[in-house]
């Protein structure tokens, strides 16, 4: 059997549009060779957090420009812990101040890109981070 | 444009004798890069001569401003007679708050109003709602009810400040709380200005900030202006906005073709659904442009831009008033060129795009402060971005003389090849049967994809340049203060919607959302209902659920 690539799951939490980032970001994890899955915007945490799961996952990646992300980014992760879902990882991206870098990754976020992060940086990232369950 | 004979030929014989030199130089001193192009990846050539522009006819391509096609401008004497409204976006946390801000810069010589709402607001949920958790005054003003509004308008002389506010879906519910707030303050509708943006169709394009499919989106838009016309014609009731479309990666030629392209649906849909002339409905449209990073590039998208409307306002729809040919826009200097290292360098980029807007003929003008890349802008930050206006104006001798690039080879060459670009999208989306059928089959949205794509990757092979992101970057830590909005914010806006709830006529509310609702129903004008319901504080959200309701509800397709 061939491996099993790596399915990452793009999503944007909250009302925020800004979905360049996201987007690009999905572009980039395609051509890759990752398996990608884009929600699209104006998601909730409950709905990324089911999502991530009914697709069987290896990683959630969450945008958001708003400033909703103190709030929502540690929902995803609470709500797959909740749902022995805590080997899917979650990583996120946006403008967030590096103060708020802290709580994040104690929130369980594992990673964090802001604006100027090279899409090569980001794959490289994954790559090394995430190995496609069997 | 007409050269001489003898022009033209000793143009083609000192050409030749350029090129010729050229090749000899670049064989011992190459140039830099193969290729040189705009931000968005249009070739420019190493020199213009009158051979690029000699078809241009001056009479009837470029003339002089205030007569059409108005490339030079619409108003006869420029700035000279009054300088571009100097309006600076801003909205924070409470309504108070966004209050104070307003007085700050008005103080500081602003000359126009603009409100940032949040997120709840723009996209039609009270800050009460589960939708709202952790975003009520964070992007913006928090606003539910009138009472809000009137507290964000509290001191502001709304007979002499236009304000412009930057509402989409719920755009029927905050124009009818700005029209209440007139007759509160005893200010007749006729006498009030200001800007609704209402712009539906990029929403669904770029901004996403959407809330009912778009056949229902353009049949509210059309709505206001019908209700503008008649009622309230000191309003531009549409910013028909490129902005957006620019921000979320396309290029100045798509801003260009699919703004236009919106604004021909618009006026398409209010004289079919409404039955109204079109000189009528045309004096209450306005524009939105953004300002990038490629100088000639922008004042050339906005030049040709005035050309376009003018033509399809006198051709395509037989408009007979010369103010139905004017294309008048707001510019505002773009966000996604800034960035989060070395932020200081971002006003840099932002005087020059200010001064491209300037000399592009802008009516109106945010200059983004040098924070915007992080959080809402800070008043020291924005206060050098006001002052960077006021240096353009005052200072610098740029709005001396009205368009002063015009007559250039390169400036003109560009203009007809942006509007010539432009003009294959317009024609592609009539044959696909308007803007919104092109929504539906997802095109404008993946050509943007493309182009942003595009243009990161060309980021990131170094062939376009981010100074301090992927060039002349440093491990210096640059830091600024940043702005931070409080938590409490939202627990104090919802308590006073909890107020609200108890304090008022619940029984004229329910009656008010019913005659919403008969009225959506029955195709009729929403906004007389609305101005009755926000006045008896029936709620944004309650309203949009209305809508939510008889017209359902639109889904991000999620395309990439």
């Amino acid at each position: 059997m061939p491996e099993r690539k790596i399915r990452v799951m793009v999503a944007k939490p909250g009302l925020d549009g800004h979905d360049r980032g996201a987007r690009v970001l999905a572009r980039c994890f395609r051509d890759a060779g990752f398996e990608v899955i884009y929600t699209g915007c104006h998601q909730t945490a409950e709905q990324i957090a089911a999502a991530a799961i009914q697709e069987d996952v290896d990683l959630v990646g969450l945008s958001c420009l708003s400033g909703a992300h103190r709030a929502l980014f540690p929902r995803v992760v609470e709500l797959l812990r909740e749902k022995d879902a805590a080997d899917i990882t979650v990583i996120g991206g946006g403008i967030i101040p590096e103060q708020d870098f802290p709580a994040l990754y104690d929130a369980g976020i594992k990673a964090i890109f802001t604006p100027g992060a090279s899409l090569d940086s980001i794959v490289e990232w994954i790559k090394t981070n995430i190995k496609p369950r069997a | 444009m007409y050269f001489s004979k003898e022009t033209k030929d000793v143009s083609l014989r000192l050409t030749k004798k350029w090129e010729d030199e050229v090749q000899k130089t670049i064989k011992d001193n190459p140039d830099q890069k193969a290729r040189f192009s705009t931000v968005s990846d249009l070739e420019i050539n190493r020199l213009y001569t009158p051979n690029d522009i000699k078809d241009n006819n001056f009479a009837e391509d470029i003339s002089v401003p205030g007569e059409y096609p108005y490339l030079r401008g619409n108003q006869v004497t420029g700035y000279r007679g009054r300088y571009w409204t100097f309006r600076m976006f801003s909205g924070m946390g409470s309504a108070q708050d966004t209050n104070q801000r307003w007085h700050l810069l008005l103080k500081q010589g602003q000359t126009g109003l603009s409100t940032a709402f949040d997120y709840p607001t723009l996209m039609g949920y009270d800050s009460d709602s589960p939708k709202a958790l952790g975003e009520v005054g964070k992007c913006g003003v928090a606003i539910d009810t009138l009472e809000d509004f009137l507290a964000l308008m509290d001191g502001i002389p709304i007979d002499k400040v236009t304000t412009s506010m930057t509402i989409n879906p719920p755009a029927t519910i905050l124009w009818a709380m700005y029209c209440a707030a007139a007759e509160i303050k005893g200010v007749p509708l006729n006498k009030i200005g200001g800007t609704i943006q209402n712009d539906m169709l990029k929403e669904f394009i770029a901004q996403k900030t959407f809330m009912c499919p778009p056949e229902a989106s353009v049949k509210l838009i059309s709505d206001t202006i019908e209700f503008g016309t008649k009622y309230v014609p000191r309003w531009n009731t549409i910013s028909i906005s490129g902005y957006h479309i620019r921000e979320a990666g396309s290029t100045a030629v798509q801003e260009l073709a699919f703004t236009i392209r919106d604004g021909i649906e618009y006026v398409d849909d209010v004289v079919r659904r409404k039955g109204l002339n079109v000189d009528d409905i045309a004096p209450r449209l306005s524009f939105f442009f953004n300002s990038h990073i490629d100088f000639f590039e922008e004042i050339c998208k906005m030049r040709a831009a005035r050309r376009m409307w003018a033509k399809i306002m006198k051709e395509r729809f037989g408009a007979k008033n010369p103010r139905s040919w004017w294309l008048r826009f707001h510019t505002q200097t773009a966000g996604c060129s800034l960035t989060a290292p070395q932020p200081y360098n971002n006003v840099v980029r932002t005087t020059i795009e200010a001064l491209a807007a300037v000399l592009g003929g802008t009516q109106s003008l945010h200059t983004n402060s040098l924070d915007e890349v992080l959080c809402l802008p800070s008043e020291h930050a924005v206060e050098i971005a006001l002052r960077t206006q006021q240096i353009l104006a005052e200072e610098t001798g740029v709005a001396n003389t009205i368009d002063p690039l015009g007559g250039s080879y390169f400036i003109e060459s560009l203009t007809n090849k942006m509007e010539e670009e432009a003009w294959e999208y317009i024609h592609k989306i009539d044959e696909m049967g308007g803007m919104i059928a092109a929504i539906e089959k997802g095109f404008p949205q993946m050509e943007i994809a493309e182009s942003a794509y595009r243009f990161q990757r060309q980021l990131d092979a170094g062939e376009k340049i981010m100074v301090g992101v992927n060039k002349y970057a440093t491990d210096a830590k640059h830091t600024i203060p940043l702005v931070d909005i409080d938590e409490k914010v939202g627990e104090e806006q919802i308590k006073r919607l909890k107020d609200v709830h108890r304090r008022r006529d619940n029984r004229a509310a329910a009656q008010n959302l019913h005659d919403i609702k008969n009225a959506c129903k029955k195709g009729e004008n929403v906004m007389p209902h609305c101005i009755a319901a926000v006045k008896n504080l029936v709620t944004l959200q309650e309203i949009c659920d209305v809508y939510r309701e008889v017209y359902g509800e639109y889904r991000d397709p999620g395309l990439y």
